[in-house]
């Protein structure tokens, strides 16, 4: 019996240890963010000003072919190297969405990064959470960051009401891909891809032979971007986009944005250059370097990838225009949040102002095929050699004036996903275009009105 | 007062053993039940950040939700295409496994590997098998619709392709249990039913399957809740697309937490989730499992 007794008390003791485990962790991590560094290091060298020593968390994901987890950590490491007094821990947070995930789950907690990488789309949902923080007194006080030399379509998006919430980092535009040799087969000039619809529609059909489609467009996961990309094409007024700027309207039920989708299907069901049904994001790429497709739209973030693994000379175009050329920018930039102390935002700050200097916008768009996100990034040596050797390099930068915001309004999530469901009901035939578009405009409206009050 | 410490003594060392069990599944399965079912009754997302109580709104609300009603009837069409096909699936295969002389160990193996497999990596491997231009089933699909096909990107093949896929997982999982179930069943039922000369199928409809009804009952219930719970395929696969063709229950209350941020409406559809796996697996426990029982 006291055995039993004794065992009965050892059982408690072991469930209480549990609980106080499960409390101790979480105590210990979030004293980890603030200061556990500090008292070592002040206990070894009393001396040492200790408010010096910063410590934030920076995370980041990765969205395309290639290790750049490793060119990202290399960055971070010559950060620190050069700022003794800042430890930056990178945390690699998988793909976009998990990313934004894990920082949503981390501003719920109030625990959030000190500074990430985000989807610029993120910025009103950021905001309507006050997750982020606004970088104007950082940009005034601070000659070193240059706004003027960042291109002013990636700017675009990190304002809303003329106030500046992030700084561009990994961004891209939709370019043309095309296959050269089979130009030739075709009995085209592979030095003139199309630039107009028209041009788009013959090419394509001449190209669409020997088991290979004429044309790939991308129509799961986002497909509101091509979409964005056809809508911006087909608009008399050159500043129409999808959205309003202040990300409380959507405006996607207009006569011209219809004939942008209809031309999107005809590609399939009329002209048939292009196979039926939504084609795979991911897919698209594999096809144009297996030489299932002659050309493509996708990603410029792609370049690296085709040309390392594509086994042919291939072209990069503007996407065709009809009233005039045009595509929405994509990507990510730098955002620092709330809920953290002013020393760890203003290391964030040094820590983003240093990401995106010349310097490292070079490394990091040669070694990713990113675009360059400022302008002083191309005149340096790295950046010079690099577009030397590949000149479609320079594509989707020299189409940056023509580029312009992705979707991004208020209850981003619903809002995007109205539009994307539409469009595949559309391309899947369920629906014709004027009816997918009615019908994402009163959902997008429905999802609005709250910040339309 | 005797009795209560004698009590306490008897009983202490049992509460004891569970304790550790009880506290974990109360910290991390009955407080979130609980916590989302209070959310529930609070209209929580990116217009409304403080909590505001709606009572029952959100309940109201969902049943206005095309979404909703249409990802439902998708997991209720998961269900009625995964569940009967891969019960009878692994019946056939027990039977199979069970008789088979030469290679028994092999044709066990080779019926449970799916499962081994997990998830995400089947996911993967039935990506593949649907690509379009280069995958074995897209290819299959292709040439005997006699047109180029996209069987994950039409909203109606899509359901069927992921139904395919997962009765080709989980009837190995299944097989296990009624070959556990054929091997209780005595012997000397079948050499009675040969000695009075009854053919083998027949022994089959009025022996084997009968007896094994128990079994029936149970894999019925794991497989209905697995065909609600299992949706990591649609992370790699669909992402609910095209059109939330292949959209199922759990990954729409994914979506609605992370992608909408409207954790007001994703406790809602917790709770319904909650209550609808509830009643499945009381299936079990009550009436049903006195009805079928032969003993």
């Amino acid at each position: 019996m006291l055995k039993q007794s004794k065992l009965t008390a050892l059982l408690l003791l072991v469930s209480i240890m549990a609980i106080a485990g499960c409390g101790q962790t979480n105590k210990s991590s979030a004293g980890k963010d603030m200061n556990t560094n500090q008292p070592a290091m002040t206990a070894s060298t009393p001396e040492s000003s200790e408010s010096k020593n910063v410590e934030i968390t920076f995370y980041y994901p990765v969205n395309v072919g290639g290790p750049l987890t490793k060119v990202i950590d290399g960055m971070v490491s010559t950060f620190m190297e050069q700022h003794p007094d800042i430890k930056v821990n990178p945390v690699y947070t998988g793909n976009y969405g998990d990313n934004t995930v894990k920082i949503q789950a981390g501003v719920q907690a109030k625990q959030p990064p000190d500074v990430a990488v985000m989807m610029s789309t993120e910025l009103y949902s950021m905001l309507d959470m006050k997750a982020i923080i606004p970088l104007d007194d950082f940009i005034v006080k601070d000659t070193d960051i240059q706004m003027s030399d960042f291109y002013p379509a990636f700017l675009e998006d990190t304002q809303t009401e003329s106030t500046t919430y992030s700084i561009p980092f990994q961004r891209s535009t939709i370019v043309m891909y095309y296959n050269k040799e089979m130009f030739k087969a075709a009995g085209l000039d592979p030095e003139k891809p199309p630039a107009t619809w028209d041009e788009l529609v013959t090419y394509a059909k001449k190209l669409n032979r020997d088991g290979h489609a004429g044309l790939e467009i991308p129509g799961n996961d986002d497909s509101y971007w091509m979409f964005q990309m056809l809508a911006r094409q087909n608009a008399t007024d050159p500043k129409q986009n999808i959205m309003s700027s202040d990300g409380k309207k959507a405006m996607f039920n207009t006569p011209e944005n219809v004939e942008a989708l209809q031309f999107w299907l005809d590609l399939s069901h009329k002209q048939k250059v292009m196979p039926e049904g939504v084609i795979d994001w991911a897919t698209v790429p594999t096809d144009f370097i297996q030489g299932k497709t002659a050309m493509m739209m996708h990603t410029s973030g792609n370049l690296t990838n085709v040309k390392n693994n594509a086994k042919f000379e291939f072209g990069v175009a503007f996407p065709p225009a009809q009233k005039q050329f045009g595509s929405p920018t994509g990507g990510g930039n730098l955002y620092i949040f709330e809920n953290t102390s002013p020393e760890k935002q203003a290391a964030a700050w040094e820590f983003v102002k240093y990401m995106t200097a010349s310097e490292q916008a070079a490394l990091f768009s040669s070694s990713s095929g990113y675009v360059g996100v400022r302008k002083s990034a191309y005149d340096t040596e790295a950046m010079k050699k690099y577009t030397a050797d590949f000149p479609q390099a320079l594509v989707a930068r020299n189409q940056l004036e023509y580029a312009f915001r992705e979707l991004s309004t208020h209850n981003h999530g619903k809002v995007s996903k109205a539009i994307t469901n539409q469009i595949q009901a559309a391309l899947a035939g369920e629906i014709d275009a004027a009816g997918a578009l009615k019908k994402a405009q009163e959902e997008a409206d429905q999802a609005l009105a709250p910040f339309n009050k | 007062m005797a009795g209560w410490s004698e009590k306490l003594r008897r009983n202490g060392f049992g509460w004891g053993l569970v304790l550790p069990s009880l506290l974990f599944l109360c910290l991390f399965t009955y407080y979130p039940m609980l916590k989302s079912v209070w959310l529930s009754m609070y209209e929580k997302n990116l217009a409304t950040p403080e909590p505001l109580f709606v009572g029952f709104g959100n309940y109201a609300n969902l049943l206005k939700d095309q979404v909703f009603m249409k990802v439902l009837g998708n997991n209720i069409g998961f269900a009625i295409g995964t569940v009967p096909t891969s019960l009878g699936l692994a019946f056939l295969m027990a039977l199979f496994a069970d008789k088979a002389i030469k290679g028994r160990g092999l044709a066990r193996l080779s019926f449970f590997y799916p499962n081994m497999i997990p998830m995400i990596a089947v996911a993967n491997i039935w990506l593949f098998l649907y690509t379009p231009h280069f995958g074995l089933l897209a290819r299959l699909a292709t040439w005997i619709a006699e047109q180029p096909i996209n069987l994950l990107g039409t909203p109606n093949t899509v359901m069927g392709a992921l139904i395919i896929m997962m009765v080709w997982k989980e009837a190995g999982y299944f097989m296990i249990f009624y070959l556990a179930g054929m091997q209780q069943i005595p012997k000397d039922l079948y050499e009675a039913a040969a000695v009075s000369g009854v053919g083998a199928l027949t022994s089959i409809r009025r022996i084997t399957i009968p007896l094994t009804m128990p079994t029936t009952l149970f894999v019925g219930v794991v497989a209905i809740t697995n065909s609600f719970k299992l949706v990591d395929h649609l992370w790699i696969m669909t992402k609910g697309g095209p059109n939330n063709a292949s959209n199922l229950l759990l990954y729409y209350i994914y979506d609605t937490t992370f992608n909408f941020y409207d954790q007001g409406m994703a406790a809602t559809m917790t709770v319904v989730m909650i209550v609808l796996l509830l009643i499945i697996s009381s299936m079990q426990f009550f009436g049903w499992d006195h009805k079928i029982h032969y003993e």
